[in-house]
């Protein structure tokens, strides 16, 4: 047993490294003087300088923002009903089709939603006329369709833990549909809804592929400009970017990390004290 | 709000049908307009004929209605089978390395103190959530020929080889050796999670009942954890060659242009080539080689799972 263990931890420990290696020489090399970004020219602070005062930078950063706040809460909300249709309403007409068509886009490669996207974008402004060009409202109507099933995967996968019991005491008691989806159904999966939107914010946030496809002159997302300065090699301010990127993500799960387990402790030490009261 | 008596035929259906039948129909329509219809025009596509007019596209006319031959240049050109068989391989040797370096983690993971285990759960889903794009680029930096790293990795190559084998520095960037590292580095979170859910509901009762008649750790290993963690084997491998195989980023940022994979040779023929019914043939026939197959694996998978529970 005691040799196995070494074992892992050997391989936890090499693990480990891999992640954060490439993580940590990035961040070191961001307070690099040299404009060469991968040799040694002593310690500055120039990049973010020049990175903060980059006003083409700013305004990518805060349009994706919109964009991601946009599209998450749209996501969540259509992918709250898709979840709650598929868990609570057993059967209705076409409901394979539609079971097949929220577990699609979470197995299809983004370069094949991306161009078809794009063609369907394109299409609708010869036939329809809207949207008449490509830009903020195609990016956002796409990252909507393709963030919305991880908020429906996240939402069903909650309301089949959870007995429809309750739910079904409160219809024979009266309840019309909708008061019981407002006073029982949404309060139990609030937890799986919140989860659900941050989940959407940070992949409309990060995502390259389909936004590159479906956006247009103009429409300039964070990670698009990234990636058209990152195509032609590494570059100092991209660097400084990424450590910051890193270290507000990290305080951020650090701190959900914080909460969440202090949650779980109370909730351990009052079911304790519950069960204790009761004997 | 209104009494039953001034209830007018409005609400009497919503209150009835209406709310289900919404909560159903508005992600069915946004779904059905956003995510099926645009793939019916990909298949649609692949059966066009290339015109330089805009959309670049024709159907009927002095062409075909439909027209098969990008389904037969599939076939015909190799640079398309090449693009396949690149992709399969880079995913394949990736999900591998996944899975020897991500199983171990797994395991270690369900063997330390729950302290340790949520702080190490954390670092593991932490890269996740950080840039997808800025990873990729953390390596870029690595591999450079004047990079620190690609420095001690020339160091100890020449160390280690007969002088004559010496190399100023280790080509890896635009290869697919930096496709599959960059990728397992990528991936490995949607490898050790799934594997972790599943090692963490082992019944350890059932280790410690063969090492007392006798078995040695290795052999427990390999007669009881390994047979059981194959659900979280196959999960992990999906999730980490389905997303791989159609990688458009890694090979783009470190792969080598003269073996491209299949994400980019479908972004080149759309974007540069401008030909869509090209791109919309590689699409169907990448769909129907990898993806179909893989979710009736797991459709059918998933059933015959739920059937040995109910018979169990």
């Amino acid at each position: 047993m005691r040799r196995r263990s070494a074992f892992l931890v050997t391989m936890l420990c090499f693990g480990f490294a891999f992640f954060y290696i490439p993580i940590l020489s990035m961040m070191v090399y961001s307070f690099n003087a040299s404009r060469l970004a991968t040799v040694w020219g002593g310690f500055s602070t120039k990049w973010y300088v020049s990175l903060l005062t980059n006003r083409q930078i700013l305004n990518a950063a805060l349009l994706s923002l919109k964009i991601a706040l946009l599209s998450a809460t749209a996501a969540t909300i259509l992918g709250t009903m898709a979840g709650i249709a598929l868990a609570r309403f057993k059967r209705f007409r076409g409901r394979t089709l539609f079971a097949g068509l929220v577990t699609a886009p979470l197995v299809m490669p983004e370069v094949i939603t991306g161009i078809a996207s794009l063609m369907l974008f394109i299409l609708m402004a010869e036939w329809i006329g809207w949207p008449a060009s490509r830009g903020f409202t195609t990016v956002t109507l796409a990252h909507i369709t393709f963030s919305m099933v991880f908020v429906t995967t996240i939402v069903h996968s909650r309301l089949s833990e959870t007995d429809a019991a309750v739910e079904e005491a409160a219809m024979d008691l009266g309840s019309r549909p909708w008061q019981v989806m407002r006073d029982i159904t949404l309060p139990i999966i609030s937890p799986a809804i919140l989860s659900g939107w941050l989940l959407a914010f940070t992949i409309s946030l990060d995502d390259v592929v389909i936004t590159n496809f479906t956006t247009g002159p103009g429409t300039t997302t964070l990670p698009i400009l990234i990636w058209s300065k990152v195509k032609l090699g590494v570059t100092p301010d991209i660097n400084a970017l990424a450590t910051i990127t890193v270290c507000i993500v990290g305080t951020g799960v650090a701190i959900a990390g914080f909460i969440l387990n202090r949650a779980e402790k109370r909730r351990d030490r009052d079911a304790r004290m519950a069960y204790q009261a009761n004997k | 709000m209104a009494g039953a008596h001034t209830d007018n035929a409005l609400q009497r259906w919503f209150n009835r049908r209406g709310w289900i039948n919404l909560t159903i129909a508005m992600p069915y329509v946004w779904l059905v307009l956003f995510f099926l219809l645009p793939f019916v025009i990909v298949i649609a596509m692949s059966f066009a004929t290339r015109t330089p007019t805009a959309p670049p596209f024709s159907f009927g006319g002095e062409h075909p209605v439909l027209n098969t031959a990008h389904y037969a240049r599939l076939v015909q050109d190799d640079l398309y089978i090449r693009a396949y068989l690149t992709s399969i391989v880079n995913a394949g040797f990736a999900t591998l390395l996944c899975l020897l370096i991500g199983y171990p983690m797994a395991l270690g993971l369900t063997r330390v103190t729950p302290a340790w285990r949520n702080v190490l759960l954390m670092l593991v889903i932490l890269p996740f959530w950080t840039s997808f794009l800025l990873r990729v680029y953390a390596w870029m930096g690595l591999m450079g020929s004047n990079s620190w790293f690609n420095k001690l990795l020339t160091a100890g190559w020449n160390w280690l080889v007969p002088t004559d084998w010496a190399l100023r520095s280790i080509p890896m960037m635009n290869t697919n050796f930096a496709v599959v590292l960059v990728m397992v580095y990528s991936y490995l979170p949607f490898m050790i999670l799934p594997l972790y859910a599943n090692l963490e509901k082992l019944d350890r009762t059932l280790d410690e009942a063969s090492m007392d008649l006798g078995s040695r750790p290795f052999r427990v290993f390999l007669d009881i954890t390994l047979p059981l963690s194959v659900p979280g084997i196959v999960a992990g491998g999906l999730l980490v060659f389905i997303p791989a195989s159609g990688e458009l980023i890694i090979p783009s940022l470190v792969g080598s242009s003269a073996q491209p994979m299949i994400g980019r040779v479908i972004s080149d023929e759309f974007a540069s080539a401008r030909d869509w019914p090209m791109a919309s043939a590689v699409s169907v026939a990448l769909l129907l080689l990898l993806v179909v197959p893989m979710m009736l694996y797991t459709h059918y998978e998933g059933k015959a799972h739920e059937k040995r529970k109910e018979e169990a």
